[in-house]
C-alpha cells in the first residue's frame, strides 16, 4: 500500500479509516466559519431547516468585511448576526477583531483539524496542518445544523521548494510565481502541499500567505507540515499544545510535482484583471500608482507591516497608502514595537483591522482610471469597488517601496 | 428531464466579481433587485438581454473567485435554466447544485455552441444537443446524490422533503 499525502493523513484520521482520493465521504467538523458576507444567508439556510445550532462552540461568526458598517443596511445585517450570536450562544467576533481567518489561527485553529468556512479563503489554515476549505452559505447552513459536510477527497499536487528567499523576497512572490506557473485553473479541486527545504525555513506567518492563495490556482486547500515552527507558532499565541507532527510519507502519491528554487526567484506582480497574469517586478517598473493597500488575509501580518516599516522608516510616501492589520493582536504588536510611529509617520493610513478595501465596499474604494497596488489576493475587474480602477497584487515590500516612490519599483535596494 | 432554451456564451474565468460585484451585494438584500447587476461588469447589458429559460455555455472555471452563493443566486434569478461549462470553480459548483441551479460540465461544449443556438439537454442520459447546428456531445452524468439535490430544488428543499446525506 502507498504512502499517503498531508489531506489524506488528516482525512483518515478524522473519520477513522483510510481515505483515497476522489472518495466522498461525510466528516465532522471542528469549526464551522462565516463572516458578514455569508453569514447571514447561512443563518437563513439554517432557520428554513428549522433546527438549532448543532455546536455553538464550534461555530465562529465575525464581522470583517464591512467592519465598522458604512451603510444602514449593512448595519442592520450586523445587527441580525449579533442577536443570532447572543441567543445561539456561539464564539463571535465584532468590528475590529480582525479578519476572521486571522482570528482562526490566532484562536482557534490547531493541526490535524478538519474546518470548513464561508469564505473561499478559508484554505489559509492548512499552513498550521490543518485540513480547510471554503465553502458556500447553503453548505454551511447545513453544516451549522448537523455539524458535518461532505467532501471529496482530493488529489494532491506538491510544491518542493528549495533554497531561500532572499530578501526582501518573500512567500508572496513564491506564491505569484506559482500562480504564473501553473495558471488559474492549474490545481482545481486539487490539494496542494507546501515542502521541502525552503518551506521549513518560512515563519507560520509566510506559510499563511502561500495557503492563503492556492484557491486562486483553483486549488481546494493547502497544506504545510507541523513542524517546529508551527508548534512555536502556537506558543506564541499562547496556545501551546501537545500535538502531533505531521509531513507526507516518502511513497505519498501526486498528481504533479513543481520543484522552485526560492533563491532564483525575482520579484513577482499579478497584473489585472486577473490572478494568473504574472510578471516579474522589472517588466511594469515604473507604471505610476495612485492607492497602495497593505492588508488582507493574504499579507496583513506583523510580519508583513514590519517589512514594510523597515522600507519606510524616515521617508515619505507619495502615493495614498492604506494599512490594514489582520487582527487586533496585529494591530497591538505593531504599536508596540513602533512600527505603526514609522508607517504613520512615512504617511500611511492606518484603518481597522479586517479586510478593509480588498472586498470593494467601503475604507478605500478606488476612483476611475486609478491604479492600486495592493498585497491583497485578488485583482479582479471591480474587486475593489470600481469596475474603471486597475489592481495589481505584490508582496508587502513591493508596495511599500512603490508608495514611496510613487511608482511601481523593485523592492530591492529599498530597504 | 429535459431542459431547453436559448444559449448565451461566455468566456473563461468569469469569476464572481463578474457575476455579481462585491460593491452591490453587502447592501441589496433582494435577490431579485441584486440580479440586475449580474454580469455588470462583463456586459452591463446582458442581465436584461437575458431572458427566463435561457442556458448559459461558458469556458473554462466558471465562478471561480470568492464563495459567495449570491452567484449563482442572480443567475438562477434571472431565470437561467442551466450553466454547462468546460468546467467549473469548485465552490461555485457546490454552490448552484445546493440553490437548485444545473451547473453540468461538458468538455468541448464551447466548440459545439455559438451564441443564439438552442440547446437541449438531457440529464438522464448525459447529452447536450444543438438543434440549431444539429450537433450533440456526451457528458458525465451527474452522481445520484447530486442529481437529487437539483431536483428537490436545492440541498434545502432535499433536507427538508427526508433527504440524507450519507
Amino acid at each position: 500500500m502507498s504512502g499517503m499525502t498531508m489531506v489524506e493523513k488528516i482525512i483518515s484520521r478524522k473519520v477513522g479509516r483510510r481515505v483515497e482520493p476522489g472518495e466522498i465521504i461525510v466528516v465532522k467538523l471542528d469549526y464551522i466559519v462565516a463572516h458578514d458576507g455569508t453569514a447571514p444567508l447561512a443563518i437563513k439556510v439554517l432557520e428554513e431547516l428549522g433546527r438549532p445550532l448543532y455546536s455553538p462552540e464550534k461555530t465562529v461568526l465575525v464581522i470583517d468585511h464591512t467592519a465598522p458598517s458604512p451603510s444602514s443596511t449593512i448595519s442592520n445585517i450586523h445587527s441580525s448576526m449579533r442577536k443570532f450570536a447572543r441567543e445561539n450562544g456561539c464564539i463571535f467576533y465584532d468590528i475590529g477583531n480582525g479578519i476572521c481567518h486571522q482570528l482562526m489561527v490566532e484562536n482557534h485553529v490547531l493541526p490535524w483539524m478538519v474546518i470548513a468556512g464561508a469564505d473561499s479563503h478559508t484554505c489559509t489554515y492548512g499552513a498550521l496542518g490543518a485540513f480547510s476549505a471554503g465553502f458556500g452559505s447553503t453548505d454551511m447552513g447545513v453544516a451549522m445544523a448537523t455539524g458535518s459536510i461532505w467532501i471529496k477527497v482530493p488529489e494532491s499536487i506538491r510544491v518542493i521548494m528549495e533554497g531561500e528567499l532572499k530578501p526582501p523576497l518573500s512567500s508572496k512572490d513564491t506564491i505569484l510565481w506559482l500562480l504564473g506557473e501553473i495558471g488559474a485553473r492549474g490545481a482545481i479541486y486539487k490539494a496542494i502541499e507546501f515542502t521541502g527545504g525552503g518551506g521549513s525555513s518560512m515563519s507560520v506567518s509566510s506559510r499563511l500567505t502561500l495557503t492563503n492563495m492556492v484557491v486562486e490556482v483553483g486549488a481546494k486547500t493547502g497544506l504545510c507540515p507541523v513542524d517546529g515552527k508551527t508548534l512555536a507558532f502556537l506558543e506564541e499565541v499562547g496556545r501551546s499544545a501537545a500535538v502531533n507532527k505531521l509531513s507526507p510519507d516518502s511513497g505519498a502519491e501526486y498528481v504533479d510535482e513543481i520543484l522552485v528554487d526560492l533563491s532564483s526567484l525575482e520579484p513577482m506582480i499579478a497584473k489585472p484583471p486577473s490572478v494568473d497574469n504574472v510578471c516579474s517586478v522589472s517588466e511594469v517598473e515604473g507604471l505610476e500608482v495612485d492607492q497602495v493597500f497593505i492588508g488582507s488575509c493574504t499579507n496583513g501580518r506583523f510580519e508583513d507591516l514590519e517589512v514594510a516599516a523597515r522600507i519606510l522608516k524616515g521617508k515619505k510616501v507619495k502615493t495614498r497608502l492604506i494599512v490594514a492589520p489582520a487582527s487586533r493582536r496585529v494591530y497591538l504588536r505593531a504599536a508596540r514595537s513602533g512600527v505603526l510611529d514609522i508607517l504613520v509617520s512615512a504617511g500611511a493610513v492606518v484603518i481597522p483591522p479586517g479586510c478593509g478595501p480588498c472586498p470593494g465596499r467601503h475604507l478605500g474604494v478606488l476612483g476611475d482610471g486609478e491604479v492600486c497596488l495592493s498585497t491583497q489576493n485578488r485583482n479582479f475587474k471591480g474587486r475593489m469597488g470600481n469596475p474603471k480602477a486597475e489592481i495589481f497584487l505584490s508582496s508587502p515590500a513591493t508596495a511599500a517601496a512603490s508608495a514611496v516612490a510613487g511608482r511601481i519599483v523593485d523592492p530591492r535596494g529599498w530597504s | 428531464m429535459g431542459i431547453r432554451g436559448r444559449v448565451w456564451k461566455l468566456g473563461d474565468d468569469i469569476n464572481t466579481d463578474l457575476i455579481i460585484s462585491g460593491r452591490y451585494k453587502y447592501d441589496i438584500l433582494d435577490i431579485k433587485e441584486l440580479a440586475k447587476h449580474t454580469f455588470e461588469d462583463l456586459d452591463p447589458e446582458l442581465s436584461r438581454k437575458v431572458k427566463p429559460g435561457d442556458i448559459i455555455v461558458a469556458g473554462q472555471n466558471f465562478g471561480c473567485g470568492s464563495s459567495r452563493e449570491h452567484a449563482p443566486l442572480v443567475i438562477k434569478a434571472l431565470g437561467v435554466r442551466a450553466i454547462v461549462a468546460e468546467s467549473f470553480a469548485r465552490i461555485f459548483f457546490r454552490n448552484a447544485i445546493n440553490v437548485g441551479l444545473a451547473a453540468i460540465e461538458c468538455p468541448g461544449v464551447t466548440s459545439i455552441f455559438e451564441e443564439g443556438d438552442v440547446a437541449e439537454i438531457s440529464l438522464e442520459k448525459g447529452i447536450i444537443r444543438n438543434l440549431t447546428r444539429r450537433v450533440q456531445l456526451k457528458f458525465r452524468r451527474w452522481p445520484e446524490i447530486i442529481y437529487k439535490i437539483y431536483l428537490a430544488g436545492g440541498l434545502v428543499e432535499y433536507l427538508k422533503q427526508g433527504g440524507k446525506l450519507e
